[in-house]
Protein backbone atom coordinates (compact mmCIF):
# COMPACT_ATOMS: atom_id res chain seq x y z
CA UNK A 1 0.00 0.00 0.00
CA UNK A 2 1.18 3.54 -0.68
CA UNK A 3 -0.33 5.44 1.26
CA UNK A 4 1.18 9.10 1.04
CA UNK A 5 0.10 10.46 5.47
CA UNK A 6 -0.30 14.62 4.68
CA UNK A 7 1.82 16.55 7.10
CA UNK A 8 -0.77 17.64 9.40
CA UNK A 9 -0.05 19.62 12.16
CA UNK A 10 -3.07 19.39 14.37
CA UNK A 11 -5.01 16.45 13.38
CA UNK A 12 -9.06 16.66 14.42
CA UNK A 13 -9.47 13.57 13.05
CA UNK A 14 -7.17 10.53 12.95
CA UNK A 15 -7.67 6.73 11.88
CA UNK A 16 -5.54 3.85 12.99
CA UNK A 17 -5.52 0.81 10.77
CA UNK A 18 -9.28 1.08 10.73
CA UNK A 19 -11.05 -1.56 8.77
CA UNK A 20 -14.72 -2.54 8.40
CA UNK A 21 -16.46 -5.05 7.01
CA UNK A 22 -19.60 -6.47 6.39
CA UNK A 23 -20.24 -10.21 6.38
CA UNK A 24 -16.78 -10.33 6.96
CA UNK A 25 -16.09 -9.14 3.36
CA UNK A 26 -13.90 -6.07 3.61
CA UNK A 27 -15.01 -2.65 2.66
CA UNK A 28 -12.38 -0.62 4.28
CA UNK A 29 -8.98 -2.09 4.57
CA UNK A 30 -6.80 -0.47 7.33
CA UNK A 31 -6.99 3.01 6.84
CA UNK A 32 -5.18 4.98 8.22
CA UNK A 33 -5.35 8.77 7.77
CA UNK A 34 -4.94 12.25 9.93
CA UNK A 35 -7.54 14.86 8.92
CA UNK A 36 -6.56 18.80 10.36
CA UNK A 37 -8.67 21.15 11.52
CA UNK A 38 -10.25 24.04 9.02
CA UNK A 39 -10.19 21.96 6.01
CA UNK A 40 -11.98 20.95 3.67
CA UNK A 41 -11.36 16.44 3.02
CA UNK A 42 -12.40 15.21 -0.27
CA UNK A 43 -13.00 11.54 -0.11
CA UNK A 44 -13.16 10.31 -4.05
CA UNK A 45 -12.47 6.88 -5.30
CA UNK A 46 -15.24 4.90 -7.96
CA UNK A 47 -18.92 3.00 -6.70
CA UNK A 48 -17.87 0.75 -3.94
CA UNK A 49 -14.78 2.06 -3.08
CA UNK A 50 -15.63 1.82 0.77
CA UNK A 51 -15.70 5.52 0.64
CA UNK A 52 -19.52 5.97 2.11
CA UNK A 53 -18.46 3.07 4.41
CA UNK A 54 -15.03 5.15 5.90
CA UNK A 55 -17.41 8.60 6.31
CA UNK A 56 -20.12 6.67 8.16
CA UNK A 57 -17.63 4.54 10.33
CA UNK A 58 -16.63 8.18 11.25
CA UNK A 59 -19.75 9.39 13.66
CA UNK A 60 -20.57 5.25 13.86
CA UNK A 61 -23.58 5.45 11.21
CA UNK A 62 -22.13 2.15 9.69
CA UNK A 63 -22.90 0.46 12.80
CA UNK A 64 -26.86 0.62 11.82
CA UNK A 65 -26.24 -2.04 9.23
CA UNK A 66 -26.48 -5.52 10.33
CA UNK A 67 -23.49 -8.08 10.56
CA UNK A 68 -20.78 -5.18 10.93
CA UNK A 69 -17.75 -5.36 12.78
CA UNK A 70 -14.54 -2.43 12.77
CA UNK A 71 -11.08 -3.16 13.32
CA UNK A 72 -8.55 -0.35 14.30
CA UNK A 73 -9.12 3.11 15.75
CA UNK A 74 -10.10 6.49 15.09
CA UNK A 75 -9.81 9.49 17.24
CA UNK A 76 -11.18 13.12 17.50
CA UNK A 77 -9.43 15.09 19.26
CA UNK A 78 -7.83 12.53 20.94
CA UNK A 79 -10.66 10.55 22.20
CA UNK A 80 -11.50 7.19 20.76
CA UNK A 81 -15.06 7.74 18.94
CA UNK A 82 -15.39 3.69 19.85
CA UNK A 83 -15.38 4.19 23.13
CA UNK A 84 -17.49 7.26 23.22
CA UNK A 85 -21.29 7.13 23.23
CA UNK A 86 -22.61 7.30 19.64
CA UNK A 87 -25.29 9.22 20.68
CA UNK A 88 -23.13 11.86 21.91
CA UNK A 89 -20.35 11.72 19.14
CA UNK A 90 -22.89 12.15 16.76
CA UNK A 91 -23.09 15.83 17.95
CA UNK A 92 -19.65 16.48 17.65
CA UNK A 93 -20.38 15.13 14.41
CA UNK A 94 -22.71 16.55 11.79
CA UNK A 95 -23.52 14.93 8.98
CA UNK A 96 -25.63 15.96 5.97
CA UNK A 97 -26.67 12.99 3.14
CA UNK A 98 -26.95 12.43 -0.32
CA UNK A 99 -30.49 13.72 -1.21
CA UNK A 100 -32.10 16.55 1.58
CA UNK A 101 -33.98 14.90 3.96
CA UNK A 102 -36.19 17.67 6.23
CA UNK A 103 -38.07 16.29 8.43
CA UNK A 104 -41.68 16.46 6.54
CA UNK A 105 -43.72 17.52 9.39
CA UNK A 106 -41.42 20.31 11.55
CA UNK A 107 -41.65 23.48 10.01
CA UNK A 108 -38.01 25.29 8.95
CA UNK A 109 -37.15 26.62 12.00
CA UNK A 110 -38.11 23.20 14.03
CA UNK A 111 -36.00 21.73 11.50
CA UNK A 112 -33.09 23.72 12.49
CA UNK A 113 -33.58 23.28 16.03
CA UNK A 114 -34.75 19.59 15.53
CA UNK A 115 -31.22 18.55 17.45
CA UNK A 116 -32.50 20.01 20.55
CA UNK A 117 -35.93 19.25 20.34
CA UNK A 118 -35.76 15.55 19.75
CA UNK A 119 -33.18 15.11 22.30
CA UNK A 120 -35.38 17.23 24.67
CA UNK A 121 -32.66 19.33 25.57
CA UNK A 122 -33.80 22.35 26.98
CA UNK A 123 -33.33 26.19 25.56
CA UNK A 124 -34.39 29.47 26.40
CA UNK A 125 -36.73 30.90 23.74
CA UNK A 126 -34.14 33.39 22.86
CA UNK A 127 -31.68 30.92 22.99
CA UNK A 128 -33.30 29.03 20.04
CA UNK A 129 -33.81 32.08 18.23
CA UNK A 130 -30.09 33.34 18.50
CA UNK A 131 -29.36 29.62 17.07
CA UNK A 132 -31.87 29.42 14.14
CA UNK A 133 -31.08 32.60 12.70
CA UNK A 134 -26.62 31.54 13.11
CA UNK A 135 -27.55 28.98 11.89
CA UNK A 136 -29.39 29.55 8.58
CA UNK A 137 -27.25 32.52 8.35
CA UNK A 138 -24.09 30.33 8.11
CA UNK A 139 -25.69 28.48 5.17
CA UNK A 140 -26.62 31.53 3.61
CA UNK A 141 -30.65 30.94 3.75
CA UNK A 142 -31.92 33.34 6.03
CA UNK A 143 -32.43 36.35 3.94
CA UNK A 144 -34.95 33.65 1.83
CA UNK A 145 -36.58 31.86 4.96
CA UNK A 146 -36.53 34.79 7.24
CA UNK A 147 -40.33 35.39 6.39
CA UNK A 148 -41.36 31.96 6.19
CA UNK A 149 -39.78 30.23 8.92
CA UNK A 150 -42.61 28.58 10.11
CA UNK A 151 -43.55 26.97 6.89
CA UNK A 152 -42.84 23.57 6.30
CA UNK A 153 -39.58 22.69 5.30
CA UNK A 154 -40.59 20.48 2.71
CA UNK A 155 -42.00 23.82 0.72
CA UNK A 156 -38.77 24.80 -0.86
CA UNK A 157 -36.44 23.71 -3.52
CA UNK A 158 -33.98 20.90 -3.51
CA UNK A 159 -30.74 23.23 -2.94
CA UNK A 160 -32.83 25.13 -0.29
CA UNK A 161 -33.71 21.69 1.61
CA UNK A 162 -29.97 20.99 1.36
CA UNK A 163 -29.20 24.16 3.04
CA UNK A 164 -31.43 24.01 5.81
CA UNK A 165 -29.99 20.35 6.33
CA UNK A 166 -26.65 21.40 6.55
CA UNK A 167 -27.74 24.77 8.60
CA UNK A 168 -29.54 21.51 10.99
CA UNK A 169 -26.39 19.89 11.03
CA UNK A 170 -24.55 23.19 12.48
CA UNK A 171 -27.22 23.89 14.95
CA UNK A 172 -25.24 22.11 17.65
CA UNK A 173 -21.83 23.60 16.62
CA UNK A 174 -20.00 20.41 15.52
CA UNK A 175 -16.36 19.62 15.36
CA UNK A 176 -16.96 17.95 12.16
CA UNK A 177 -19.15 18.11 9.46
CA UNK A 178 -19.33 14.78 7.16
CA UNK A 179 -21.10 14.99 3.96
CA UNK A 180 -21.99 12.50 1.74
CA UNK A 181 -22.30 13.33 -1.85
CA UNK A 182 -24.31 16.21 -0.66
CA UNK A 183 -24.93 18.39 -4.43
CA UNK A 184 -25.24 14.86 -6.10
CA UNK A 185 -29.43 15.23 -6.20
CA UNK A 186 -28.75 19.30 -6.75
CA UNK A 187 -28.90 21.08 -10.00
CA UNK A 188 -25.82 23.31 -11.33
CA UNK A 189 -26.84 26.67 -10.06
CA UNK A 190 -27.62 25.18 -6.27
CA UNK A 191 -24.65 22.56 -6.75
CA UNK A 192 -22.29 26.01 -7.05
CA UNK A 193 -23.87 27.90 -3.95
CA UNK A 194 -23.23 24.74 -1.29
CA UNK A 195 -19.96 24.73 -2.66
CA UNK A 196 -19.03 27.92 -1.95
CA UNK A 197 -20.71 27.71 1.40
CA UNK A 198 -18.48 24.87 1.84
CA UNK A 199 -15.18 26.90 1.08
CA UNK A 200 -16.90 29.72 3.71
CA UNK A 201 -17.69 27.03 6.83
CA UNK A 202 -14.13 26.09 6.89
CA UNK A 203 -13.22 29.02 8.78
CA UNK A 204 -15.12 27.35 11.47
CA UNK A 205 -15.96 23.66 11.09
CA UNK A 206 -13.95 20.75 9.29
CA UNK A 207 -15.45 19.64 6.58
CA UNK A 208 -15.07 15.94 5.51
CA UNK A 209 -16.70 15.08 2.16
CA UNK A 210 -17.49 12.17 -0.13
CA UNK A 211 -17.35 12.88 -3.63
CA UNK A 212 -17.92 11.35 -7.06
CA UNK A 213 -17.63 14.64 -8.78
CA UNK A 214 -13.91 14.95 -9.31
CA UNK A 215 -13.92 18.65 -10.44
CA UNK A 216 -16.25 19.44 -7.00
CA UNK A 217 -13.18 17.66 -4.98
CA UNK A 218 -10.65 19.80 -7.29
CA UNK A 219 -12.75 23.25 -6.86
CA UNK A 220 -12.97 23.44 -2.79
CA UNK A 221 -10.92 20.35 -0.95
CA UNK A 222 -7.67 21.39 0.54
CA UNK A 223 -6.64 17.73 1.38
CA UNK A 224 -8.12 14.84 -0.52
CA UNK A 225 -8.48 10.92 -0.22
CA UNK A 226 -8.64 8.50 -2.77
CA UNK A 227 -9.40 4.97 -2.29
CA UNK A 228 -9.83 2.17 -4.43
CA UNK A 229 -11.34 -1.46 -3.35
CA UNK A 230 -11.70 -0.37 -0.22
CA UNK A 231 -7.58 0.78 0.21
CA UNK A 232 -6.82 4.11 0.80
CA UNK A 233 -4.36 4.41 -2.15
CA UNK A 234 -3.69 8.22 -2.11
CA UNK A 235 -4.20 11.43 0.69
CA UNK A 236 -2.56 14.45 0.14
CA UNK A 237 -3.06 17.93 -0.96
CA UNK A 238 -6.05 18.30 -3.20
CA UNK A 239 -3.43 20.27 -5.94
CA UNK A 240 -0.40 18.15 -5.67
CA UNK A 241 -3.12 15.09 -5.96
CA UNK A 242 -4.65 16.59 -9.08
CA UNK A 243 -1.47 18.29 -10.89
CA UNK A 244 1.29 15.39 -10.11
CA UNK A 245 -0.70 12.21 -8.34
CA UNK A 246 2.18 10.01 -6.96
CA UNK A 247 0.00 6.09 -7.57
CA UNK A 248 -0.30 5.42 -11.36
CA UNK A 249 -3.87 4.09 -9.66
CA UNK A 250 -4.64 7.83 -8.78
CA UNK A 251 -3.72 9.04 -12.09
CA UNK A 252 -5.50 6.85 -14.16
CA UNK A 253 -9.15 7.17 -12.05
CA UNK A 254 -8.07 11.33 -12.24
CA UNK A 255 -7.80 11.24 -16.55
CA UNK A 256 -10.92 9.03 -16.66
CA UNK A 257 -9.45 5.96 -17.86
CA UNK A 258 -11.50 4.06 -14.74
CA UNK A 259 -14.17 4.93 -12.53
CA UNK B 1 -54.54 3.24 -51.44
CA UNK B 2 -54.52 -0.72 -52.04
CA UNK B 3 -52.50 -2.48 -49.07
CA UNK B 4 -49.77 -4.47 -50.39
CA UNK B 5 -50.12 -7.01 -47.31
CA UNK B 6 -52.13 -10.57 -47.89
CA UNK B 7 -53.97 -10.25 -44.25
CA UNK B 8 -57.74 -9.20 -43.87
CA UNK B 9 -59.03 -6.21 -42.20
CA UNK B 10 -60.33 -6.48 -38.83
CA UNK B 11 -60.60 -3.12 -37.41
CA UNK B 12 -64.60 -2.94 -36.92
CA UNK B 13 -64.74 -6.16 -35.60
CA UNK B 14 -62.28 -5.19 -33.56
CA UNK B 15 -64.25 -1.77 -32.40
CA UNK B 16 -67.48 -3.91 -31.88
CA UNK B 17 -65.22 -6.18 -29.52
CA UNK B 18 -63.78 -3.42 -27.76
CA UNK B 19 -67.38 -1.77 -27.05
CA UNK B 20 -68.90 -4.88 -26.35
CA UNK B 21 -65.75 -5.03 -23.70
CA UNK B 22 -66.21 -1.48 -22.09
CA UNK B 23 -70.22 -2.22 -21.86
CA UNK B 24 -69.31 -5.00 -19.89
CA UNK B 25 -67.12 -3.26 -17.67
CA UNK B 26 -69.23 -0.42 -16.99
CA UNK B 27 -72.45 -3.38 -16.24
CA UNK B 28 -70.36 -5.47 -13.57
CA UNK B 29 -69.17 -2.05 -11.68
CA UNK B 30 -72.64 -1.07 -11.15
CA UNK B 31 -73.70 -4.40 -10.09
CA UNK B 32 -70.88 -3.98 -7.56
CA UNK B 33 -72.05 -0.71 -6.64
CA UNK B 34 -75.50 -1.67 -6.07
CA UNK B 35 -75.64 -3.51 -3.60
CA UNK B 36 -74.71 -0.44 -0.88
CA UNK B 37 -76.93 2.13 -2.86
CA UNK B 38 -80.04 -0.11 -2.06
CA UNK B 39 -78.94 -0.75 1.45
CA UNK B 40 -78.27 2.52 2.11
CA UNK B 41 -81.68 3.85 0.14
CA UNK B 42 -83.43 1.16 1.88
CA UNK B 43 -82.33 2.56 5.31
CA UNK B 44 -83.43 5.87 4.52
CA UNK B 45 -86.54 5.37 3.23
CA UNK B 46 -87.31 3.50 6.39
CA UNK B 47 -85.48 4.85 9.10
CA UNK B 48 -85.62 8.80 8.86
CA UNK B 49 -89.00 8.99 10.36
CA UNK B 50 -87.73 7.95 13.79
CA UNK B 51 -84.70 9.62 13.62
CA UNK B 52 -85.21 12.82 15.85
CA UNK B 53 -83.51 14.46 19.36
CA UNK B 54 -85.58 11.97 21.36
CA UNK B 55 -83.76 8.63 19.24
CA UNK B 56 -80.36 9.92 20.34
CA UNK B 57 -81.56 10.95 24.04
CA UNK B 58 -83.79 8.26 24.98
CA UNK B 59 -83.37 5.16 26.40
CA UNK B 60 -84.97 2.00 24.45
CA UNK B 61 -88.88 2.38 25.20
CA UNK B 62 -90.17 -1.24 26.87
CA UNK B 63 -92.40 -3.79 24.39
CA UNK B 64 -95.56 -2.26 25.75
CA UNK B 65 -94.89 1.46 24.89
CA UNK B 66 -93.71 0.31 21.22
CA UNK B 67 -96.81 -1.98 20.64
CA UNK B 68 -99.41 0.82 22.34
CA UNK B 69 -97.55 3.94 19.85
CA UNK B 70 -97.70 1.31 17.07
CA UNK B 71 -101.23 0.35 17.38
CA UNK B 72 -102.09 4.58 17.37
CA UNK B 73 -100.08 4.54 13.90
CA UNK B 74 -97.67 7.07 16.01
CA UNK B 75 -93.79 6.79 15.89
CA UNK B 76 -92.36 4.67 18.39
CA UNK B 77 -91.17 6.68 21.42
CA UNK B 78 -87.74 6.72 23.17
CA UNK B 79 -84.87 6.21 21.30
CA UNK B 80 -81.50 4.24 21.72
CA UNK B 81 -79.21 6.30 23.85
CA UNK B 82 -78.70 3.66 25.85
CA UNK B 83 -76.84 1.68 22.87
CA UNK B 84 -74.92 5.12 21.59
CA UNK B 85 -73.87 5.57 25.17
CA UNK B 86 -72.27 1.97 24.88
CA UNK B 87 -70.86 1.37 21.95
CA UNK B 88 -68.63 5.10 22.58
CA UNK B 89 -67.61 3.25 25.74
CA UNK B 90 -66.31 0.33 24.45
CA UNK B 91 -65.10 1.49 21.29
CA UNK B 92 -62.78 3.90 23.39
CA UNK B 93 -61.94 1.63 26.02
CA UNK B 94 -61.23 -1.40 23.56
CA UNK B 95 -59.02 1.76 21.49
CA UNK B 96 -57.31 2.48 24.62
CA UNK B 97 -56.18 -1.33 24.79
CA UNK B 98 -55.53 -2.13 21.39
CA UNK B 99 -53.87 1.21 19.75
CA UNK B 100 -50.61 1.14 22.42
CA UNK B 101 -50.27 -2.83 21.69
CA UNK B 102 -51.03 -2.53 18.24
CA UNK B 103 -48.65 0.32 17.25
CA UNK B 104 -45.65 -0.78 19.61
CA UNK B 105 -46.28 -4.31 17.60
CA UNK B 106 -45.75 -3.02 14.39
CA UNK B 107 -43.12 -0.75 15.47
CA UNK B 108 -40.90 -3.98 16.64
CA UNK B 109 -41.81 -6.14 13.29
CA UNK B 110 -40.69 -2.99 11.10
CA UNK B 111 -37.59 -2.61 13.35
CA UNK B 112 -37.07 -6.19 13.02
CA UNK B 113 -37.39 -7.02 9.09
CA UNK B 114 -37.13 -10.94 7.84
CA UNK B 115 -36.02 -12.12 11.69
CA UNK B 116 -37.53 -15.13 12.81
CA UNK B 117 -39.47 -13.87 16.03
CA UNK B 118 -40.84 -10.82 14.08
CA UNK B 119 -42.30 -13.10 11.41
CA UNK B 120 -43.95 -15.37 13.42
CA UNK B 121 -45.52 -12.45 15.29
CA UNK B 122 -47.10 -11.51 11.70
CA UNK B 123 -48.09 -14.46 10.83
CA UNK B 124 -49.97 -14.69 14.41
CA UNK B 125 -51.18 -11.35 13.95
CA UNK B 126 -52.90 -12.50 10.36
CA UNK B 127 -54.34 -15.56 11.76
CA UNK B 128 -55.92 -13.56 14.58
CA UNK B 129 -57.51 -11.46 12.08
CA UNK B 130 -59.37 -14.60 10.05
CA UNK B 131 -60.61 -15.90 13.91
CA UNK B 132 -64.27 -15.65 13.54
CA UNK B 133 -65.61 -12.87 15.86
CA UNK B 134 -68.01 -15.09 17.99
CA UNK B 135 -64.64 -16.83 19.19
CA UNK B 136 -62.99 -13.60 20.32
CA UNK B 137 -66.41 -13.32 22.03
CA UNK B 138 -66.30 -16.87 23.39
CA UNK B 139 -62.79 -16.34 24.49
CA UNK B 140 -63.76 -12.98 26.05
CA UNK B 141 -66.43 -14.80 28.18
CA UNK B 142 -64.17 -17.17 29.82
CA UNK B 143 -61.07 -14.35 30.78
CA UNK B 144 -63.60 -11.52 31.71
CA UNK B 145 -66.98 -12.29 32.12
CA UNK B 146 -65.48 -15.21 34.42
CA UNK B 147 -62.79 -14.11 35.93
CA UNK B 148 -62.41 -10.51 36.55
CA UNK B 149 -66.06 -8.77 35.89
CA UNK B 150 -67.70 -11.68 37.70
CA UNK B 151 -70.53 -11.17 34.89
CA UNK B 152 -71.32 -9.70 31.75
CA UNK B 153 -69.61 -5.97 31.33
CA UNK B 154 -68.32 -3.68 28.88
CA UNK B 155 -65.11 -4.30 29.57
CA UNK B 156 -65.25 -8.27 28.73
CA UNK B 157 -67.11 -6.87 25.66
CA UNK B 158 -64.29 -4.16 24.64
CA UNK B 159 -61.55 -7.24 25.24
CA UNK B 160 -63.35 -9.19 22.75
CA UNK B 161 -63.33 -6.12 20.38
CA UNK B 162 -59.57 -4.81 20.81
CA UNK B 163 -58.75 -8.25 19.80
CA UNK B 164 -60.79 -7.53 17.15
CA UNK B 165 -58.74 -3.93 15.99
CA UNK B 166 -55.14 -5.40 16.98
CA UNK B 167 -53.78 -7.10 13.75
CA UNK B 168 -55.55 -4.38 11.78
CA UNK B 169 -53.79 -2.13 13.87
CA UNK B 170 -50.14 -4.29 13.74
CA UNK B 171 -50.34 -4.23 9.95
CA UNK B 172 -51.08 -0.87 9.46
CA UNK B 173 -48.52 0.45 12.05
CA UNK B 174 -45.42 -1.55 10.43
CA UNK B 175 -47.03 -0.57 6.17
CA UNK B 176 -47.05 2.77 7.52
CA UNK B 177 -43.20 2.83 9.17
CA UNK B 178 -42.12 1.03 6.08
CA UNK B 179 -43.50 3.67 3.40
CA UNK B 180 -41.02 6.33 5.69
CA UNK B 181 -37.87 6.87 3.85
CA UNK B 182 -35.04 5.33 5.35
CA UNK B 183 -32.78 8.54 5.50
CA UNK B 184 -35.15 10.26 7.89
CA UNK B 185 -34.74 8.21 9.97
CA UNK B 186 -30.38 8.80 9.37
CA UNK B 187 -31.01 12.10 9.29
CA UNK B 188 -32.35 11.93 13.25
CA UNK B 189 -29.61 9.48 14.23
CA UNK B 190 -27.03 11.33 12.96
CA UNK B 191 -28.66 14.79 15.08
CA UNK B 192 -27.89 12.35 18.06
CA UNK B 193 -31.45 11.47 18.87
CA UNK B 194 -31.32 8.41 20.97
CA UNK B 195 -33.39 5.40 19.27
CA UNK B 196 -36.28 5.27 21.02
CA UNK B 197 -37.05 8.87 20.31
CA UNK B 198 -36.15 9.02 16.67
CA UNK B 199 -38.97 6.07 16.82
CA UNK B 200 -41.51 8.09 18.90
CA UNK B 201 -40.82 11.94 17.66
CA UNK B 202 -39.84 11.28 13.73
CA UNK B 203 -41.55 7.88 12.45
CA UNK B 204 -44.22 8.55 14.38
CA UNK B 205 -45.23 11.99 13.56
CA UNK B 206 -44.03 11.34 9.62
CA UNK B 207 -46.49 8.49 9.70
CA UNK B 208 -48.92 9.99 11.62
CA UNK B 209 -51.42 10.01 8.85
CA UNK B 210 -51.11 5.92 8.03
CA UNK B 211 -51.76 5.14 11.45
CA UNK B 212 -54.76 7.13 11.86
CA UNK B 213 -55.86 5.59 9.06
CA UNK B 214 -55.61 2.06 10.19
CA UNK B 215 -56.84 3.02 13.43
CA UNK B 216 -60.40 4.23 12.26
CA UNK B 217 -60.66 1.72 9.49
CA UNK B 218 -59.88 -0.71 12.74
CA UNK B 219 -62.65 1.15 14.63
CA UNK B 220 -65.21 0.87 12.15
CA UNK B 221 -64.75 -2.61 11.69
CA UNK B 222 -65.33 -3.49 15.29
CA UNK B 223 -68.58 -0.52 15.50
CA UNK B 224 -70.85 -3.01 13.95
CA UNK B 225 -69.72 -6.47 15.83
CA UNK B 226 -72.84 -8.13 17.27
CA UNK B 227 -71.83 -11.63 18.08
CA UNK B 228 -68.97 -11.14 20.27
CA UNK B 229 -71.06 -8.67 22.14
CA UNK B 230 -73.74 -10.91 23.00
CA UNK B 231 -71.76 -12.95 24.98
CA UNK B 232 -69.40 -10.50 26.41
CA UNK B 233 -71.54 -7.09 27.07
CA UNK B 234 -75.02 -8.39 27.03
CA UNK B 235 -77.12 -5.74 26.97
CA UNK B 236 -78.89 -3.08 28.70
CA UNK B 237 -81.98 -0.73 29.14
CA UNK B 238 -80.38 2.10 30.85
CA UNK B 239 -77.34 4.13 30.14
CA UNK B 240 -74.11 2.18 32.06
CA UNK B 241 -71.25 4.17 32.07
CA UNK B 242 -69.49 1.16 34.30
CA UNK B 243 -67.36 -0.76 32.35
CA UNK B 244 -68.15 -3.86 35.02
CA UNK B 245 -72.10 -4.21 34.38
CA UNK B 246 -73.51 -4.83 31.41
CA UNK B 247 -73.64 -2.50 28.36
CA UNK B 248 -75.58 -2.51 25.43
CA UNK B 249 -74.36 -1.15 22.06
CA UNK B 250 -76.05 -0.15 18.74
CA UNK B 251 -75.42 -3.43 16.94
CA UNK B 252 -76.93 -5.39 20.25
CA UNK B 253 -80.29 -2.63 20.00
CA UNK B 254 -80.58 -4.07 16.76
CA UNK B 255 -80.67 -7.17 17.17
CA UNK B 256 -82.92 -6.78 20.67
CA UNK B 257 -85.27 -5.05 17.82
CA UNK B 258 -85.38 -7.54 15.77
CA UNK B 259 -86.75 -10.15 17.93
CA UNK B 260 -89.00 -8.21 19.17
CA UNK B 261 -92.24 -7.73 16.74
CA UNK B 262 -93.27 -4.88 18.58
CA UNK B 263 -90.20 -3.06 17.97
CA UNK B 264 -89.37 -3.39 14.34
CA UNK B 265 -89.81 -0.09 13.29
CA UNK B 266 -86.59 0.74 15.33
CA UNK B 267 -84.17 -1.61 13.21
CA UNK B 268 -84.66 0.74 10.58
CA UNK B 269 -83.26 3.85 12.47
CA UNK B 270 -80.81 2.04 14.14
CA UNK B 271 -79.43 0.71 11.77
CA UNK B 272 -79.15 3.70 9.44
CA UNK B 273 -77.24 5.79 12.30
CA UNK B 274 -74.86 3.05 13.13
CA UNK B 275 -74.48 2.83 9.01
CA UNK B 276 -73.84 6.48 8.40
CA UNK B 277 -71.30 6.43 11.41
CA UNK B 278 -69.87 3.59 9.52
CA UNK B 279 -69.61 5.46 6.21
CA UNK B 280 -68.38 8.71 7.85
CA UNK B 281 -65.53 7.27 9.41
CA UNK B 282 -64.04 5.42 6.04
CA UNK B 283 -64.86 8.43 4.18
CA UNK B 284 -62.81 10.44 6.82
CA UNK B 285 -59.97 7.90 6.73
CA UNK B 286 -59.51 7.92 3.44
CA UNK B 287 -59.38 11.38 3.47
CA UNK B 288 -56.58 11.33 5.86
CA UNK B 289 -54.89 8.62 3.80
CA UNK B 290 -55.71 10.36 -0.21
CA UNK B 291 -54.04 13.72 1.59
CA UNK B 292 -50.63 11.57 2.60
CA UNK B 293 -50.14 10.99 -1.23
Amino acid sequence: MTNTIAEVKKPILSLKDLSIAYDKKYAVKNVSVEIKKNTVTAIMGPSGCGKSTLLRALNRMHELYENISTEGEAFLNGKNIYDMSPIKLRRHMGMVFQRPNPFPTMSIYDNVIAGYKLNGIRTKKKERDEIVERSLRDVALWDEVKDSLFKKGTFLSGGQQQRLCIARALAFSPEVILMDEPTSALDPVATSKVEDLLVKLKENYTIVLVTHNMSQAARISDYSLFMYLGELVEYGKTKNMFTNPIDPRTEEYLTGKFG
Amino acid sequence: MKSTFAWKDHTSRRLLKDKAVLVGVVVLSLITISPIVLIISKLVVEGYQQISLDFLIENTPDTFEAMTAVANGENIPGGIANGIVGTLLMVVLASAIAIPIGVLTGIYLYENQGKFMANLTRNISDILQGVPSIVLGLISYLWVVKHITNGFSALAGSVSLAIMMLPMIVRSTEETLKMIPQTLKEAALALGVPYHKVILKVLVPTGFSGLSTGILLGISRILGETAPLLLTALGSSIINLDITQPTSAVPLLIWEFYNDPNMIGLIWSSSLLLMAIVLILNIVSKQIAGKRN
